[in-house]
């Protein structure tokens, strides 16, 4: 901190130092080599600024970006992140040459065709070929980063694999909710915003029974490594932005237009803890898109852990109804018998203790087999 | 058509009248329909915003670098904003993040750069007394004075300005119960902005006609300087996109007002939910980002076309490929329109969609190569001269590179997924638009203040103030990037509350500094500028030698610019440093007739013309009968 503070105090104070010296001829009087003859005024010291100036930023760019580096991302935690970041270093690598090429030589001419007494420039007005040259160079490069970026894109966007695990994501102000299909049916159940209220905050929709073991979850998302998840995204309010930095995933949420992305995350929260030395370290859904005063603030946690430790926390769950019981009212009376399997009286008790978690996720699946053989 | 040639009609009269008397204090300076002082009043109106808007930014950045500063001596300014413990409002961080953006796009680079240099330069460069319409173009002053005067108030509301950013997206925008800044603050956005667009189309309309049907004898378009191509092509732009942000605008005051649901649907909110359904929030950044991205163009283009003219004229030299650099301007202003959707790569749509725009979108990166290279082989072999706009006009080719090449990461839509709306995209467009821009203005500032004072501003002051903005802008925003790339959002009060983000406090307080310095350095200039207005050294007649018709116009000017008849036009500006020539430059009114010893052969055929173009009807808004 001091450090840096420290260096930019110092390039500033050279550059006063040069004000104040400058300032010093200015009120000496500035007539002599202003007029006519002689260099234009403080062409010299100009011409050698662009000199200075270049090196400074070679040195300042180099060298800060090496302090930086190790506080960029870590390597991305997901498939396409990975691919994603080899494409933008790969670009930037290129636009980075181009930069410097360019730059160099516009601060080299500046500084090599300063004004010369009896030098005239060379009246130089086009040249077709040149011009042709470096119209067709851009052009080829553009069109290769154009065309690597959009197959990777065209992937990335690509339909989820029918066996993607679905999670759906909601923003309001200001947090983030998230709603699991549940362990039984394992689809999502329909909403309706028109159905929100204190407790039901997302809406869920009771007269289809697709809802009745759905979970919902304001804190935390959690996803199994190495499988396809589908984020379903939707807004309650305003726009907001599902960000997830360590897997590269970035999608907008917008009220009544539902939106989706799908990805494969390839490292657990624990392989990343061990990779990093971090033992706190904590993947997190961002929000980043300007939602109101506290957009700076929608923090939820992800794990991502190995599919069965994901199955467990799935089916350790309470699913909406088992929360709140009330809503059981809400139920069509031909569905009632079926919401009733899902209610607290049934399952609170295996909630408890670790053994019994074991049996309600045999009891879940076998639950599962059920209701798909009903359908 | 015919409504603009009325116009012309009434004006003629008008001036005709005016040019015998004395006009008053109130006609002549603050009413006043001479381009010279419209001009004027724009780039003084626009020095005061950028000042407002650039103390803003300081105020988010000592935020954002300093969080846990105590702002307490900020207090007599910000008043209630400052809460006891000494800690900025983060709903008043939003709104200055806000007022930031609307104020340096619109009412700096917009109003600033474009309506101070379109107005001054235009009928000074093609040879004409005044605009095609001097009511209409004060008409154009006084909206954007009335606009400015709403949004400044909106300052002041106890509930504060606007605070959904310059993009002001629905549905933030549009419910009051939203967020604090979008009850009073927003409806003065729009009101304000309503106007300021009516502003630009008056303006606009101007340009265009003025261009078109008042060039002086011999004044083809290819004999046109290239600032004049600029902001032609800037005029017809925002004459294009601008109605689409009004229309934009309205909708959203009918949502806000009258119950309509154009950009709202399926929305709960403060427990309730709304009865809004099937509009589209998405339809409102079509819209806004099909004005908004030409809008990034309307900013650079004028910056562009005013680098073009300083760099050939202190290079001594022709600038490299006149038609080319039309050709891209052109270019660019056409595809500036269809490539907005690359702001909007993540918001759901459909992805065939965003591979449109990815193509086109880099397909602006080849005409932008072109003016690049084109500006660079000007430098070439010429004999340059570091006046102070001379240095900003490299400035902006350096920024523009810069700048530019991260524009190709961000048009990528892959790459967009992770840096979309994080630090990134802020380095990014300060780097190519707010400093490039920022530059241009600066440049023209000190390149034409002889012409619109009488006076010189200090050369070495200038100097100075070009070295300081120039480090420090790079030390602004280069280091941006970096954040960016670790995946910091913007439009953030704090980055405490991530743990991806706890990083890099050094180098945000870092950028600070440097911020906080670099606007400091603007003092420099804002003391030169207003010194030298009163008591700046007079000016030379060609102080640059240069070959634009504005420096064969009486050192100060008067109504109607042109003592006498105004002088035609033979050839092209940039006969700089002519083989056989005995000066390095020859104006644009000298014929080839009088200068044998320079010319190339095929201008040789051209003495002929002389007499057709000295035949030509004098298009002179004064002396032409009526
Ligand atoms: C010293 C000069 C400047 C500094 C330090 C500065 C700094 C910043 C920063 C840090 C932000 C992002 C804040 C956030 O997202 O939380 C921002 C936003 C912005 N700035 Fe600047 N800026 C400067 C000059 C300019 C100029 C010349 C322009 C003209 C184009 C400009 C246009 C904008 C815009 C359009 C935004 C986006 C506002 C929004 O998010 O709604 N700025 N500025
Ligand atoms: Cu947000
Ligand atoms: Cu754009």
């Amino acid at each position: 901190m001091v450090y840096i503070v420290g260096i930019l105090a110092l390039v500033f104070l050279v550059l006063t130092i040069t004000v104040i010296v400058r300032m010093q001829k200015v009120l000496k009087g500035v007539k002599s080599s202003e007029t006519g003859e002689g260099l234009p005024q403080g062409n010299r010291w100009n011409g050698a600024m662009f000199i200075l100036f270049l090196v400074f930023a070679l040195v300042a760019s180099t060298w800060s970006f090496l302090v930086a580096e190790k506080d960029f991302l870590p390597e991305a935690s997901s498939i396409h992140g990975r691919r994603t970041d080899d494409l933008f270093w790969f670009s930037m690598g290129i636009l980075t040459i181009a930069c410097i090429v360019v730059n160099f030589l516009l601060f080299f001419f500046s500084w090599k065709y300063q004004y010369k007494k009896g030098n005239k420039a060379t009246f130089y007005p086009e040249n077709h070929k040149l011009e042709l040259i470096w119209t067709v160079i851009p052009a080829v490069v553009m069109a290769t980063l154009v065309f690597t970026g959009w197959r990777a894109w065209s992937d990335i966007t690509s339909d989820a694999p029918k066996d993607s695990e679905v999670v759906e994501i909601v923003g309001k102000q200001f947090g983030w909710i998230v709603r699991y299909p549940g362990v039984n049916d394992k689809k999502l159940g329909n909403y309706n915003y028109k159905l929100i209220d204190a407790q039901n905050e997302l809406g869920i929709d009771l007269s289809d029974e697709f809802s009745f073991d759905d979970f919902t979850n304001p804190s935390e998302m959690h996803i199994p490594v190495n499988k396809p998840v589908l984020l379903k995204i939707r807004a309650r309010d305003v726009l907001h932005s599902v960000f997830i930095p360590h897997l590269r995933v970035k999608m907008d949420a917008v009220p009544g237009m539902p939106t989706r992305f799908w990805f494969v995350a390839d490292k657990t929260t624990n392989e990343m803890r061990a990779e990093l030395g971090n033992p706190d370290f904590d993947y997190e859904i961002a929000c980043t898109e300007i939602c109101g005063q506290g957009h700076f603030g929608m923090r939820m946690r992800l794990v991502i852990e190995d599919e069965v430790s994901y199955r467990k926390w799935c089916a350790e769950q309470k699913t909406f109804l088992q929360t709140y019981p009330d809503y059981l009212a809400k139920v069509p009376a031909n569905l009632k018998a079926k919401a009733l399997q899902y209610m607290p009286t049934q399952t609170t008790e295996s909630t408890e203790t670790t053994p019994a978690d074991s049996t309600s996720v045999d009891a879940a699946s076998g639950g599962a087999g059920t209701s798909a053989s009903l359908r | 058509m015919s409504v603009v040639e009325t116009g012309i009609g009434t004006t003629v009269h008008a001036e005709e009248h005016e040019h015998h008397e004395e006009q008053n204090f109130w006609r002549k300076y603050i009413f006043s329909e001479d381009h010279k002082v419209i001009a004027k009043q724009y780039l003084i109106t626009g020095i005061m915003w950028s000042v407002i808007g650039i103390a803003m930014s300081v105020v988010f950045r000592i935020q954002l670098g300093f969080p846990n500063a105590n702002l307490s001596w900020l207090k007599p300014v910000l008043g209630q904003w400052i809460n006891d413990t000494g800690q900025l409002d983060p709903n008043f961080y939003l709104a200055l993040v806000t007022m930031h953006g609307t104020i340096m796009v619109f009412f700096v680079l917009t109003a600033g750069l474009s309506g101070t240099f379109s107005n001054f330069l235009i009928p000074l460069q093609i040879g004409a007394r005044d605009m095609a319409s001097g009511f209409l173009n004060m008409l154009s002053y006084w909206f954007f004075f009335t606009a400015s005067v709403i949004m400044f108030s909106s300052l002041f509301l106890q509930t504060g300005p606007a605070a959904g950013g310059w993009v002001i997206y629905p549905p933030l925008s549009a419910l009051p119960q939203a967020h604090i800044g979008s009850q009073m603050g927003m409806t003065l956005w729009l009101v304000s902005m309503t106007l300021f667009i009516v502003s630009q189309l008056l303006g606009g309309i101007n340009y265009i006609t003025t261009v078109i049907n008042l060039r002086t004898r011999g004044m083809a378009f290819n004999r046109l300087p290239l600032t004049i191509w600029a902001f032609f092509i800037t005029a017809i732009l925002g004459l294009i996109s601008f109605p689409v942000l009004l229309s934009a605008a309205l909708l959203l005051i009918f949502d806000r007002h009258f119950g309509t649901s154009f950009y709202l649907s399926e929305i709960y909110i403060n427990g309730e939910a709304l009865p809004n359904v099937g509009g589209s929030p998405i339809l409102f950044q079509h819209l806004f980002w099909f004005l908004g991205h030409p809008e990034v163009y309307i900013v650079l283009l004028p910056a562009l076309g005013i680098t073009s003219e300083i760099i050939a004229t202190n290079s001594r030299k022709p600038i490299f490929g006149y038609r080319a650099m039309i050709a891209s301007l052109i270019g660019i202003a056409f595809l500036s329109f269809i490539v907005w959707a690359h702001h909007m790569f993540v918001t759901g749509m459909n992805p065939f969609l965003g591979s449109v725009f990815m193509f086109l979108t880099l397909i602006i990166a080849v005409p932008s190569a072109v003016k690049a290279f084109n500006y660079t082989t000007t430098l070439w072999r010429g004999n340059l001269v570091f006046t102070p706009a001379m240095l900003f006009s490299i400035g902006l080719v350096s920024l523009f590179v810069t700048g530019g090449l991260t524009g190709i990461i961000l048009g990528n839509s892959a790459l967009d997924i992770q840096l979309h709306d994080t630090y990134f995209v802020v380095a990014h467009f300060h780097i190519v638009m707010g400093a490039a821009s920022a530059f241009g203005l600066f440049a023209g500032v000190y390149h034409w203040f002889p012409k619109m004072f009488g006076r010189m501003m200090n050369n070495t002051l200038g100097q100075i103030h070009f070295w300081l903005t120039f480090t420090g802008i790079y030390l602004v925003f280069f280091p941006m990037h970096y954040i960016g790339i670790a995946g910091f959002p913007r439009r953030y009060y704090q980055f405490t509350t991530y743990n991806f983000s706890s990083s890099f406090t050094d180098l945000n307080a870092f950028i600070s500094v440097a911020a906080i310095l670099s606007f400091l350095a603007q003092f420099i200039f804002l003391w030169n500028f207003f010194y030298s207005i009163f008591k700046g050294k007079k000016s030379p007649q060609n102080p640059w030698r240069s070959n634009t018709l504005e420096w064969t116009a009486p050192i100060n000017p008067g109504h109607g610019n042109w003592v006498g008849e105004i002088p035609p036009v033979y050839r092209w500006p940039y006969d700089y440093s002519k083989p056989g020539a005995p000066e390095d430059f020859i104006p644009q009114n000298v014929p080839y007739s009088q200068t044998p010893e320079s010319n190339l052969p095929h201008e040789n055929e051209e003495i002929a013309m002389e007499k057709v173009i000295e035949a030509q009807n004098f298009n002179d808004q004064f002396k032409e009968a009526h």
